[in-house]
């Protein structure tokens, strides 16, 4: 057992836990993108960030990477975190605004203005798609080429791999393939609806229909109102 | 073809089939033929047990790798600040001109590939132009005709 203190309590964490798995089971909540459960860290899209270490002398490391150490110190949201939480989401978001995934954590992290050129470029590069392929799929008929400015994410070739059993899996997992709310026509490159949103109630607007996509998803209108 | 996967099969022997080989293996086929062929990169990945893709990943991450033929001289103009600012663009642009071809591209005989570098460093004698393994010193627009002159096979029309 690891004994260590995350927002100022003590918590234990298991031999080879990562400190975001620790947080996890304590229920604190750090946002992730690049992360999955069932690939290896990867600690690519930064969204993870704690902060550790005492005052003055703190760093930010990625929670999804860096592993739970004894009598370690951990915030896990300062405001030296949040804004560099938010800054990677801004990134995120002039790279790939069509994502719905990222306009989500837009809205949820109050980033209401973007200072970027939107780059429409559909990948953020966190390589789930990969991994996924790879370990999961046991396929690796995708992977990353090129460097610089020049990389992407393509197959052999820039053809139908061989290893390719078309399972879908890459698509399954990308966080940018899912379009936002819009669709490809949003006319503007922060979405933020989810900010505005007063839950309505199909009982009284139905004519308007819901603001989510199906309706209910809020589940404000299905809940039970006398409770 | 048969010849060009015997060559590499060789090359693989070489180096005992071993994995970390990788590097020196796409050495070995890119000396040969100028760039990778996409069946050498295949039969690269089945001998050592690598899965294409990182065959691949390699072989477009490093810039001594090319994925599409080059010509049989290389001419890489130096664009690094020192060469920058005593007139490379210039000498690159001279060389487009004469050769009809961008940077990164082959001109349709085969005989000459334009690339760009930035920084060789000797700037001290820039601005540079290294065609295959000459250094060709203060360059100059003007010069440019004369060290084309020279790679050229002798007896083609310029
Ligand atoms: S989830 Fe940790 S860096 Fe992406
Ligand atoms: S800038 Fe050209 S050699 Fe340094």
């Amino acid at each position: 057992m690891i004994r260590l203190i995350m927002n100022g309590l003590e918590v234990q964490a298991e031999e080879g836990w990562t400190l975001l798995e620790t947080a996890q089971f304590y229920g604190l909540e750090i946002p992730t993108l690049c992360h999955n459960e069932g690939l290896t860290p990867w600690g690519g899209c930064r969204l993870c960030v704690v902060e550790i270490g005492a005052k003055p002398k703190t760093r930010l490391v990625s929670s999804c990477t860096y592993p739970a150490e004894e009598g370690l110190v951990v915030q896990t949201d300062t405001k030296r975190v949040i804004r560099a939480r938010r800054m990677m989401i801004e990134l995120m978001l002039s790279t790939a605004p069509m994502s719905k995934k990222i306009q989500d954590l837009a809205s949820k992290f109050g980033v209401t203005e973007q200072r970027y050129p939107p780059r429409n470029e559909e990948c953020v590069y966190c390589g789930l798609c990969v991994r996924m392929c790879d370990e999961q799929m046991d396929a690796r008929a995708i992977g990353f080429q090129n460097r610089g400015h020049k990389r992407k994410i393509s197959t052999p070739f820039d053809i139908r791999s061989e290893d390719c059993r078309l399972c879908g899996a890459c698509i399954y997992i990308c966080p940018a393939c899912s379009a936002r709310c819009q669709g490809p026509s949003a006319e503007t490159d922060i979405c933020n609806a989810c900010l505005q949103i007063e839950p309505t109630c199909l009982e009284e607007y139905g004519e308007l229909n819901c603001w989510m996509y199906d309706a209910g998803r809020c589940g404000t209108c299905v809940q039970d109102k006398s409770k | 073809m048969d010849v060009q996967i015997d060559r590499v099969k060789a090359s693989i022997l070489k180096h005992k089939s071993q994995k970390k080989a990788l590097i020196a293996i796409l050495q070995d086929i890119q000396a040969e033929h100028n760039y990778l062929p996409p069946d050498a990169l295949r039969a690269v990945a089945r001998s050592l047990g690598v899965p294409l893709i990182d065959v691949i990943g390699v072989a477009t991450f490093y810039r001594a790798f090319s994925l599409k033929p080059r010509g049989r001289h290389i001419v890489t103009v130096c664009l690094g600040t020192a060469c920058h600012i005593r007139g490379g663009p210039k000498i690159l642009e001279e060389f487009e001109r004469k050769l009809a071809v961008q940077p990164g591209e082959t001109t349709p005989d085969g005989q000459f590939t334009l690339e760009t570098v930035a920084c060789l460093g000797c700037c001290a004698i820039g601005p540079v132009v290294v065609v295959d393994r000459d250094y060709h010193a203060h360059t100059t627009t003007r010069k440019v005709d004369g060290i084309l002159k020279r790679y050229r096979k002798p007896g083609r029309p310029s």
